[in-house]
């Protein structure tokens, strides 16, 4: 089935300018997809459209087959969870627990679910010591493990992560990376807006790069991110490793390669030869 | 050489809290070093730079025990005026930097709050419109400009006041890798063109680990390794300790393990990496 179809999407704040431009995409469900660019491309503005947050200017976006312009953000937000760039944007409980449970409440679980699904996400996350806490106390890593906290919490179809990574140490980014996997061995479809490309080497098959409201590239990753004139004009640097790779073209390593383990093994053949 | 931070034996508690946020901290910086500080989300890297600048203990309180001398001054004991000429400090959201209504004036700002003369402010603003190239925005306000060009002019306005000592606190965090990238190159011609001091404390070492002569660790408020990073990637498991590992130094040491790389020099970018496996491979012939 297809978890997000957008057709001819145009996007206008005011009448002067279209922010996102003729976008064509179709997104099946269970699969995980990395949309790059530069600040101001328009991939905010995108993901805004797939709780419905946004309306079509021009065109359509389907969720699960439910068209954004006849369904309120509240409905569809049962199957699109967001979690923004700016978490601040997101919090309004006086505590870090009521934060979480706010979403579980809204949807009427029951009280003994509510607490074990929140105590369980507080403690994945390394947050229960803060349980009590306003969430705007919280350090900027922290704030953003609340926000992506208080919308797995209830297990939405649809996870869209806007720049997850940012601020992050070594630990939380494999716990993030984790439990991008973890949903997705569940069926779940997930979408995360990134800068960073390293991440999307290690969790994503398919890239899509957007500039000035368009979709420039569309396509598997090694193929999207080992084109550097896309991944300039997206304002990244290409993974290290395919630096490395292109470096030592001279001894036979392939140009195409982006992975650790890739660059590792081309270059024990080449020793071994 | 010139010590030019001392940090001896200090403990710091904020208000309010019974677990320190470091603790039993000794540390000395010369002139002219380039040091990254990295470690754990809160393991206290923020609370290093506070103390520095005098942030702490004058607008933060809390218990502090032990001393922070900084260009010879007991930030104890001086006012945060006068430890602001010597410590330039720059942060990782830029917007909360900037509020005035062109980025000349935002330059102009501190150098007016130093007392300087009126040409010797002329003098400063252009040096570091021509050093930061910034001849296209001098006249836009902060809001108008990219979050790359912002952080720029924060730094700008702070290098301005010629600090000794430039403190960075994840400055790129909040930018695209080629801004990221280019604030990078611009601290490091600070360093090398003008010996400024560089404390820079960072999550991305891939970006940072070429520009740096030395690397402190920090865990749970404790310093935990102080020194180069050939020696830091040689010797500890990294992963463990919340330390994003630059790809090439992962290749590089699953490499070694193989033996197919022999030595103990660690390449810190693509270049390095590529010679040494060069090198090696025409040894080896």
């Amino acid at each position: 089935m297809i978890a997000i179809e957008v057709k001819n999407l145009y996007f206008a704040y005011s009448a002067e300018e279209y922010v996102l431009k003729n976008i064509n995409l179709i997104v099946n469900e269970g699969e995980r997809v990395a949309i790059i660019g530069e600040n101001g491309a328009g991939k905010t503005t995108l993901i805004k459209h797939f709780n419905g947050l946004l309306k079509p200017t021009k065109g359509y976006v389907k969720i699960l087959g439910k068209d954004t312009r006849r369904h309120s953000v509240a409905e569809l937000s049962r199957h699109v969870g967001i979690v923004f760039q700016n978490p601040e944007h997101q919090f309004f409980a006086e505590t870090v627990e009521k934060e979480v449970a706010f979403a579980l409440e809204n949807f009427g679980y029951p009280k003994d679910e509510i607490e074990k699904r929140v105590n369980y996400i507080l403690k994945y996350f390394d947050l229960q010591k803060y349980r009590d806490k306003s969430p705007f106390n919280l350090s900027e890593g922290e704030k953003k493990r609340l926000a992506i906290a208080s919308i797995l919490v209830y297990d939405p179809e649809i996870l869209v992560l806007d720049e997850p990574t940012t601020g992050q140490d070594a630990i939380q980014k494999r716990k993030i990376a984790e439990i991008i996997k973890r949903l997705s061995e569940k069926g779940r479809t997930i979408i995360v807006v990134t800068h960073d490309i390293e991440f999307v080497v290690e969790l994503f098959d398919r890239v899509i790069v957007m500039a000035e409201g368009r979709i420039i590239a569309d396509g598997p990753t090694r193929e999207v991110i080992t084109n550097y004139e896309i991944i300039k004009r997206a304002r990244l640097l290409p993974p290290q490793i395919n630096i490395c790779a292109r470096l030592l073209e001279d001894l036979g390593i392939p140009s195409n390669i982006i992975t650790v383990s890739e660059l590792v093994e081309e270059i024990t053949k080449v020793y071994e030869r | 050489m010139e010590k030019i931070v001392e940090i001896n034996n200090v403990t710091f508690y904020y208000e309010g809290s019974d677990t320190p946020a470091i603790s039993s901290i000794n540390l000395s910086i010369n002139r002219g070093e380039f040091v990254l500080i990295t470690g754990p989300s809160g393991c206290g890297k923020s609370t290093l730079c506070r103390l520095l600048n005098g942030l702490i203990p004058h607008f933060y309180s809390g218990k502090l025990i032990g001393e922070v001398i900084v260009k010879g001054y007991n930030t104890k004991e001086t006012p945060t005026h006068i430890l602001a000429r010597h410590v330039g400090m720059v942060f990782q959201n830029p917007e909360n930097q900037l509020f005035l209504s062109s980025v000349e004036k935002e330059i102009i700002f501190g150098l007016e709050n130093l007392g300087l003369p009126r040409e010797e402010i002329k003098r400063r603003l252009n040096e570091v419109i021509e050093l930061f190239h910034l001849e296209n925005i001098i006249n836009k306000a902060p809001y108008e400009l990219s979050g790359g060009e912002q952080q720029k002019v924060a730094i700008a306005a702070v290098v301005a006041m010629k600090p000794e000592i430039l403190v960075l606190d994840e400055p790129t965090s909040n930018l695209d890798p080629l801004s990221a990238q280019e604030i990078l190159s611009l601290v490091k011609e600070l360093n090398r063109e003008m010996q400024m001091t560089i404390i820079i404390v960072e999550h991305r070492l891939d970006l940072l680990c070429k520009h740096v002569n030395r690397i402190i660790v920090m865990n749970k408020g404790k310093i935990i390794y102080n020194g180069t990073p050939n020696d830091l990637f040689n010797q500890y498991n990294l992963e463990k300790l919340g330390i994003n590992i630059p790809k090439v130094i992962e290749a590089y040491l699953r490499l070694k393990k193989r033996k197919i790389l022999q030595n103990n020099e660690i390449p810190l970018s693509p270049e390095d990496f590529a010679k040494l496996v060069k090198r090696e491979f025409y040894r080896v012939r």
